[in-house]
């Protein structure tokens, strides 16, 4: 292939809008088709997805996750990038399927999941890396704090990515916060299963975020944000919580 | 032995001790701070971490050879070892050695080890005292406390509390509460005690196969007394701590003391090696200890948890143990090491709640210098709690195991998770308050309303957002 020809297509992305988004964040997965569509590539959603198994396999429920990956892996196998705004969800695939796939003994399955991996890409991870975009032309006046979940920071390994995307975000005032590296204390049903542990916890990282100043604290993790929020708005503060795609897509005042 | 509160109940105990909680937050941070600051001045952490991962795995895939060769070197050069399958075997051996020397008192050096035997009320029970000799650990016998972290076992206590303590134990008229007062009055506590002690009582950092040597680090010096003063020395140590080589030791004491103390190198680096005439103790004995490692060994998914050189750097960074310390762990280890040890020590019997003290943020993982993955190892013990809850009735039909269930059949097909969401915006109805809001659920998800709120399901799915604007887009 010529040079001069490379790169020259739009990318069909397959969008993973991840089971908890799909019911309780539409408007993420909304705006990450906004941003993507912006950028001159197209979607596609296969309805026919449901949840990488994360809530399983992190519970402990291994044996009956092993059902829900093999369905994400033939949901996908034909997808050639897959965009998911979720970075836990990105973590579980790269960090726990193969094993998922080598207990299993099945060669089908442990190969599948092979081809699976370099084609999964979370959001900004995306944008940055593999499109190559910093910009996408998004203007968001407002004063932002950016929580770096977990996953992002310790499995994905984004280091600034979000921040860089942020960075050229017209209008936008980005606000540090304090104890980046530190856990919000949602993880998955520890929330739950140690609700004043998980309640302490978030209350250490909403005094952080109130002390920024931000009127909005945006993350990568709409699960994150969803208890930070909850959180905040139990507190009855005005800090709302937005998922970076949220932002991006943002043309102005909202 | 009852047994102990599971960790969610603990830890809603002791999170009402606002001053242990900010003891516990202030400590952390001090000894997190120091570490980053001599882990990131050091050029080759990765590459040290590397070593010593795989030095610690060597030594765990052939335990076995290292540990015979440990013995038939450590007996050559004059000392006898033991080897104990259970606490109590290694208890017995201690009181049979005490009582061949009509031991009344023994000095100890800070081990978790004889913590995890309960080695001092086993020698109390036989009218013997021991006396910890590590100004924290002193602190915790004196307050009748216990340890809440495996390096700085006092760390929820702040000087104000163990000046009073001191005071009061020590019977001392008065006494100000600077390091340097609080340091004195321990030093003239310990001092009487290191002469006329008959019999030292150590754990152990490393054993080395190769020469039979035992190894102790510390920053007090209380550690050289009770090495060198009483005439009969008894170390006790996991048999998971053998390192191959002398030469190991060169990565473990960089990668150690800093991950432990931040400190570049530990004060004080005893390598003891047999006896010797007319210097230090005359009689030296080491026993090994199983205790339910050699089960752990057993199991290829968890049995990196033995490379652990207890350095605590993953209690440090842990945002759990930050919030509560390390009694709500109800086991002599406590943070992300102990929720991983403890419930293997005790094969689920004790902890099982314990695996689940993690939201799995991985601050663990990142800093250990042995690089044990206890993430992964919390996840594959959350297994086996949950296939052991699987075969109770009780279990399969609890609330979790059924939530479960039901969510892995919703996750079958896109369909059913449809289906799911439509009921589900039926169903939250009665939950939704004025605010528009949900501020209460019941059973077991009132966990997290108990601090947070939640937004209901929006009245359409992105799926089905997506349907209708393909349906608009491609007729």
């Amino acid at each position: 292939m010529p040079a001069f020809i490379e790169g020259l297509s739009a990318l069909r992305i397959s969008l993973f809008i991840t089971c908890y988004n799909d019911a309780l964040f539409p408007s993420t997965g909304k705006a990450v088709v906004r941003v993507l569509e912006r950028l001159g590539h197209s979607i596609d959603f296969n309805p026919a997805q449901t949840c990488c198994g994360q809530m399983h396999w992190n519970t402990g429920y291994l044996r009956e996750a092993v059902p829900i990956i093999r369905h994400f892996v033939s949901t996908f196998r034909d997808a050639d990038t897959i965009c998911i705004p979720s970075s836990s969800c990105v973590a579980m695939i790269r960090d726990h399927y193969p094993k998922a796939a080598r207990e299993s003994g099945d060669p089908g399955f442990i190969a599948d999941v092979e081809a699976l991996l370099p084609r999964v890409f979370e959001f900004s991870e995306l944008l940055v890396n593999h499109l190559g975009v910093e910009d996408v032309g998004a203007t968001f006046p407002h004063r932002v704090t950016y929580h770096a979940s977990c996953h992002s920071l310790r499995s994905l390994r984004l280091g600034d990515i979000p921040i860089r995307l942020l960075r050229r975000v017209r209008g936008l005032t980005l606000c540090d916060l304090q104890g980046l590296d530190q856990c919000c204390g949602f993880g998955g049903t520890f929330a739950i299963k140690n609700a004043d542990v998980s309640s302490a916890m978030v209350a250490d990282k909403t005094r952080s975020i109130l002390d920024t100043g931000a009127e909005v604290c945006t993350a990568v993790d709409n699960s994150c944000l969803m208890h930070l929020y909850g959180a905040l708005h139990r507190q009855r503060t005005p800090v709302r919580t937005a998922h970076l795609a949220e932002i991006l897509a943002s043309e102005g005042a909202s | 032995m009852s047994k102990p509160a599971d960790f969610p109940q603990a830890a809603r105990e002791v999170l009402q001790d606002a001053q242990m909680r900010r003891n516990v937050a202030h400590a952390t941070d001090v000894i997190r701070n120091k570490r980053d600051r001599v882990v990131a001045e050091h050029p080759a952490w990765q590459s040290l971490r590397d070593a010593g991962s795989a030095i610690r795995r060597e030594a765990l895939l052939q335990l076995d050879r290292y540990l015979l060769q440990f013995e038939a070197a450590c007996t050559q050069a004059g000392g006898q070892v033991h080897w104990a399958v259970d606490a109590d075997a290694a208890n017995r051996i201690v009181l049979d050695l005490l009582a061949r020397h009509s031991a009344r008192e023994i000095v100890k050096i800070k081990s978790m080890t004889t913590e995890e035997i309960g080695l001092n009320r086993a020698v109390e029970a036989h009218g013997i005292a021991a006396v910890e000799t590590d100004l924290a650990e002193l602190i915790i016998q004196l307050g009748h406390d216990q340890p809440s972290h495996i390096v700085v076992p006092a760390l929820h206590k702040n000087r104000q509390q163990i000046r009073e303590l001191f005071q009061r134990e020590m019977h001392l008229d008065s006494l100000g509460d600077t390091p340097e007062d609080l340091t004195a009055a321990a030093r003239a506590y310990l001092r009487r005690k290191f002469l006329s002690a008959s019999v030292a009582v150590s754990g152990a950092n490393f054993l080395i196969a190769e020469t039979g040597s035992v190894v102790i680090v510390e920053s007090e010096g209380n550690g050289r007394m009770c090495l060198t003063l009483p005439p009969v020395l008894i170390a006790i140590a996991g048999i998971e701590k053998v390192i191959p080589r002398y030469r190991d030791l060169d990565v473990f004491l960089e990668t150690l003391p800093r991950s432990a103390t931040g400190e570049r190198m530990n004060p004080y680096n005893s390598i003891w090696t047999g006896v010797r005439p007319g210097d230090g103790p005359q009689e030296f004995h080491v026993i090994l200890l199983d205790n339910g490692r050699s089960r752990i060994l057993r199991d290829p998914e968890a049995s990196q948890t033995l490379k652990c050189i207890r350095c605590g750097a993953c209690q440090n960074v842990c945002p759990v143990y930050r919030q509560t310390g390390g009694h709500a762990y109800r086991s002599v280890y406590a943070g992300p090491i102990g929720a991983i040890l403890t419930p293997q020590l005790h094969q689920l019997e004790q902890g099982a709640s314990l695996p689940y003290a993690s939201s799995l943020c991985g601050a663990c993982y990142e800093v250990c210098p042995v690089k044990i993955d206890i993430p992964e190892v919390l996840i594959h013990l959350r297994g086996q709690v949950v296939r052991k809850q699987q075969s109770t009735l009780a279990g399969t039909f609890g609330a979790w195991n059924l939530g479960m269930q039901l969510a892995a059949q919703v996750f079958a097909s896109g369909d059913r998770l449809a289906l799911a969401e439509t009921l589900g915006r039926l169903g939250q109805r009665p939950f939704v308050s004025s605010s528009g809001f949900i501020e209460h659920l019941p059973f077991m998800l009132s966990g997290w309303t108990q601090s947070r709120d939640l937004a209901p399901l929006p009245a359409e799915s992105f799926r089905e957002w997506w349907a209708k604007r393909s349906s608009r887009i491609t007729p």
